[in-house]
């Protein structure tokens, strides 16, 4: 066991400008309970792959960057799924809303919801990735599931923290008009939305695939094309 | 008091000559958007088409429109010339005509005649004989040059010297023209002679008066030389219109002495701006008409040309002036210096497409306002033809009215100059110290004897050592040619127009430079944290490559173990220069800055311990290696900010490319995330930025079907180049650095 203020990390990327507002410092976990068909991070599966980082190790690493960040950007947690280490994630929260940093936090919703808690109490905004819209096709193509999606965002909207939903639009999956339309149907429930974000399906990971030695599910399938995403949003 | 002062504030700048007390006294700040500005008017649309058929005329015969080679150029040597007489707002050419090309053998005959070769012409007999009874700056060079700074030169170790042609990098402060009238100018110049005169005369007094004498002779020739394009400016200009004449007069009179490899332009546009504001004011003159004037002066300024041999454009990707224009930045009360006509002369590449000169350069402040800062953010987007300097860094040292000249070298204009210097190749220097003095490319004695380093794998300490000893003795002979190259340039080619339009007393800063930084950094952080094992060439027996096994921290990544390394680099040479003394008492100063010969300075070194092979290039000025870079750009950005400004005076030149999307999903994401990211770097105390905001496709494209993309202009180092100027090779180093991606 490890140390609970310890984390698994998967890397660091210092200049983020997709992943919440404003420019991010964004910090990939390692591990992650879902598989899904269109995954573009194969790598960060494997809980215990990654390297060991304290939060205060991370927060070292984050001031450097605090200058970049203007009035709204700050850090992402994204992964992999950040949920899957929430101790590290809430400590790593705190203390850097000790420091006046902005925490976005870019989740499916999946992991450990018991501790969920200690990382919301410190998040500044959720970027809450919805794969489908039925418990079948969570199971099915991702491994997950929509009702502990649903938990959760749930316990954020109990907290008052405003939410980004993103949802990846893959042809042929995920792309009908129908689909879109009811998805937007079921988000207008969602009580703190901010902003919905459909995001194309990318295929700049087969390489990882393949040096990793396996199958992309969605090898085949095209990539989303920008002008017919921006014709359904 | 003269009439072209009615309307300002009077002020100590009426007493003496003091530009900066005039803007102080006299400006307005504009806080406010770009929607004042006015499009390009019919009149320029129709100039601009007559000067892109002439631009196309000089590329389809090679680079050069045509040589005059019977005639030095010089301020009356050429008859006036047109672009249109009956269209132009502002005049003045070089020579009789527009892209026409004078020669200029004052700082060398032999670079004069191998350019005119090497595009089909000969100089003429005239030339040739008239300068067979004259020494050259290159003469007197090599009169002088001792056997070590003959070998450095020929190997590479220190290269790009300013001993065959002008040194440039001075800017004259051509506001005083505009301001004052030649008279006022000359009048001072004469009493400053005759104070000194009846002082002591020495070496110093002496030479002085004799540059005073050739000052007050060139501010009567530019005098005559307006006056044959039916001007006077005798006086002080009177309106807008004949302060940007006034003004261009000065400069072109400097371009026409002087063939110096960067001539720029200084800090006009606040300037400028009064003139604007009081015409304005006055209800005789429109926004449009202020905005014809600014892009008729900028179309003079791109027509604006020296004749140079192709190894010399090769090495810099065209025939670049650095005509630098430096816009914005803080007054030291507070107040910005950012004027409606800072947004002018930045919408000239709206008006007048994108394109490399004038080199148009934001000093950038994090006070700057909000505005201005989205719309300088708007200008990189759209152009990729600005770059940025750190007004927060060098306000303190420069105080608020210097500008720069070429790409990062700061100045006080009209106060301060600066002796040029190009730079060493610190890498080299390296397998130098490895090699005990031998070229490792040459395999030629360049440094003095020393055993050469034994065993087969390198230890930090021992290697540390070597280049103990190598280093002084490469600063030593810098310093030395430096020296020698600036005494013979005061001596034969003097910049006369130029000094005639500084203060008679000038601070002079000598500008040392290094070349191949990341390099070395990276060289010596696997030697410190990876095992490099030594390859001898089995002929010659010297280190001529190496066999790295382990990772070691990269500069670029924000890594201190590398990044300390770096800085320390840098300031072990900078205090060893500081060692020798100086001509002219001149102040060292140390720059980061390679231009575009990063490429050739790689194809002159052998293979390094970072993993680089033998001629490949290097990154430019103080960028990391490109591919090494694993944490993203603010991480490459944090490295390069560590570079201390206090040791590299002479400025730290970063490039930076980025994809669109990388920097936000939205303009308007992309405009914030630009200025927060200038924001970010320059809070951490860097230096220089050049930004270019595009795809790595699109320069692909451009590399296959240039004729596509004339005008795709982009960011190098320290200045801006028409990508199709580039040779294949240095457009082929381009599009392989790090493009900045999301994940």
């Amino acid at each position: 066991m490890e140390r609970p203020a310890e984390g698994r990390i998967h890397s660091f990327q210092s200049l983020g400008a997709a992943d919440g507002p404003g420019l991010r410092y964004v910090v990939f976990m390692q591990g992650c309970p879902l598989r899904c068909v269109y995954c573009h991070n194969p790598d960060t599966w494997d809980p215990a792959g990654g390297q060991a980082y304290t939060a205060a190790e991370v927060v070292e690493r984050l001031r450097r960057y605090r200058g970049y960040f203007g009035r709204k950007g700050g850090v992402t947690v994204s992964g992999g799924e950040p949920l899957m280490q929430p101790e590290f994630v809430g400590e790593l929260f705190r203390r850097c809303r000790e420091e006046g940093i902005h925490t976005a936090l870019d989740t499916s919703g999946n992991g450990n919801l018991q501790r969920a808690e200690t990382v919301l109490e410190y998040t500044d905004l959720i970027l809450l990735d919805i794969k489908f819209l039925t418990q079948r096709d969570y199971e099915e193509k991702c491994r997950g599931s929509l009702e502990q999606a649903e938990r959760f965002r749930r316990m954020a909207e109990g907290r008052n923290i405003p939410i980004w939903a993103r949802h990846v639009v893959v042809p042929g999956l995920t792309d009908g008009r129908e689909h879109i339309r009811a998805l937007r149907e079921y988000l207008k429930e969602w009580r703190t939305l901010e902003k919905v974000e459909l995001l194309p399906f990318r295929k700049l990971c087969l390489e990882k695939y393949r040096d990793m030695g396996i199958p992309f599910p969605l090898e085949n399938t095209p990539e989303m094309d920008e002008q017919a995403l921006a014709g359904l949003a | 008091m003269y009439q072209g002062w009615n309307g300002f504030k009077p002020g100590k700048w009426q007493e003496t000559i003091d530009v900066r007390d005039f803007i102080q006294t006299n400006y307005t700040p504009y806080t406010g958007g770009s929607q004042f500005l006015a499009p390009a008017t019919a009149r320029t649309q129709r100039l601009m088409k007559k000067f892109q058929h002439l631009l196309q005329l000089e590329q389809d015969l090679g680079g050069v429109l045509d040589i005059d080679t019977h005639t030095v150029s010089s301020l009356l040597s050429y008859k006036p010339g047109y672009l249109d007489r009956e269209e132009e707002i502002i005049v003045g050419l070089q020579t009789d005509r527009p892209l026409k090309r004078g020669v200029n053998p004052f700082g060398g005959i032999k670079m004069t005649r191998d350019a005119c070769r090497a595009y089909g012409y000969e100089l003429s007999r005239e030339v040739e004989e008239s300068f067979q009874y004259r020494t050259t700056h290159n003469d007197g060079v090599f009169r002088v040059y001792g056997e070590e700074t003959r070998a450095a030169r020929h190997c590479g170790l220190i290269t790009g010297l300013p001993d065959a042609y002008g040194r440039g990098r001075i800017i004259g402060d051509y506001r005083r023209v505009a301001l004052y009238g030649i008279d006022r100018l000359i009048e001072e110049k004469r009493r400053d002679k005759a104070a000194l005169a009846r002082g002591e005369m020495n070496v110093e007094t002496i030479r002085l008066s004799e540059e005073l004498f050739q000052q007050i002779t060139f501010l009567g020739r530019l005098k005559e030389m307006a006056a044959m394009y039916g001007i006077d400016i005798s006086l002080p200009a009177a309106n807008a219109k004949e302060a940007v004449q006034w003004l261009y007069f000065g400069y072109l009179g400097a371009i026409k002495e002087q063939n110096g490899a960067a001539m720029s332009l200084g800090r006009v546009s606040t300037f400028l701006d009064i003139y604007f504001e009081r015409d304005l004011q006055n209800g005789i003159l429109t926004e449009e008409q202020a905005q014809e004037i600014m892009d008729d002066f900028v179309i003079k300024l791109r027509m604006a040309r020296h004749l140079r041999t192709p190894d010399y454009n090769e090495l810099f990707g065209g025939d670049p002036m650095w005509i630098t224009e430096a816009v914005g930045g803080m007054g030291e009360d507070g107040r910005p210096l950012v004027t409606k006509n800072s947004y002018r002369v930045l919408h000239t590449l709206y008006n007048l497409g994108p394109a490399p000169e004038p080199n148009l350069t934001v000093l950038w402040s994090q006070q700057l306002p909000e505005a201005f800062k989205t719309f300088c953010a708007k200008v990189s987007c759209d152009t990729d033809a600005i770059q940025y300097e750190n007004d927060d860094r060098m306000r303190p040292v420069y105080g608020d009215d210097y500008a720069i000249a070429c790409c990062v070298s700061a100045m006080k204009v009209g106060k301060q100059m600066q002796f040029f210097g190009a730079r060493a190749n610190l890498a080299k220097l390296l397998l130098m110290s490895l090699n005990g003095g031998m070229d490792e490319v040459k395999n030629q004695r360049v440094g003095p004897e020393h055993e050469p380093y034994k065993g087969d794998y390198l230890e930090y300490g021992k290697v540390m050592e070597l280049m103990d000893f190598y280093r002084p003795w490469l600063a030593r002979t810098y310093a030395n040619t430096m020296n020698i190259i600036h005494y013979m340039h005061d001596k034969y080619a003097y910049e006369k127009t130029q000094m005639a339009l500084h203060d008679t007393s000038v601070h002079r800063f000598m500008a040392f430079g290094v070349a191949g930084l990341s390099v070395l950094a990276d060289s010596l952080s696997a030697i410190k944290y990876a095992k490099v094992r030594c390859i001898r060439d089995p002929e010659t027996g010297l280190i001529s490559d190496f066999e790295t096994t382990g990772d070691f921290p990269a500069y670029g990544n924000d890594d201190d173990r590398v990044d300390s390394i770096a800085c320390e680099q840098v300031e072990l040479f900078f205090r060893e220069l500081q060692k020798h003394p100086l001509y002219r008492e001149a102040e060292h100063t140390l720059s980061i800055l390679t231009i575009t010969s990063n490429v050739m300075y790689g194809k002159k070194t052998g293979s390094t311990p970072d993993g680089r092979k033998a001629g490949e290039p290097f990154a430019p000025g103080a960028n990391p290696m490109h591919g090494r870079e694993k944490n993203g750009a603010l991480a490459a950005l944090n490295s390069v900010a560590k570079l201390s400004y206090d040791v590299c005076r002479d400025g730290i030149s970063n490039t930076f490319s980025i994809v669109p999307d990388a920097l936000g999903k939205t303009e308007e994401d992309r405009l914030e995330n630009l200025a927060c990211l200038l924001d970010g770097y320059f809070g951490k105390g860097a230096h220089h930025l050049n930004v270019n905001v595009l795809n790595r496709q699109t320069l692909m494209d451009a590399y296959e079907h240039p004729e596509q993309y004339p005008n795709l202009t982009i960011r190098v180092s320290g200045y801006a180049v028409n990508f199709h100027k580039l040779n294949r090779e240095q457009q082929r180093e381009v599009i392989s650095r790090t493009f900045h991606t999301k994940m």
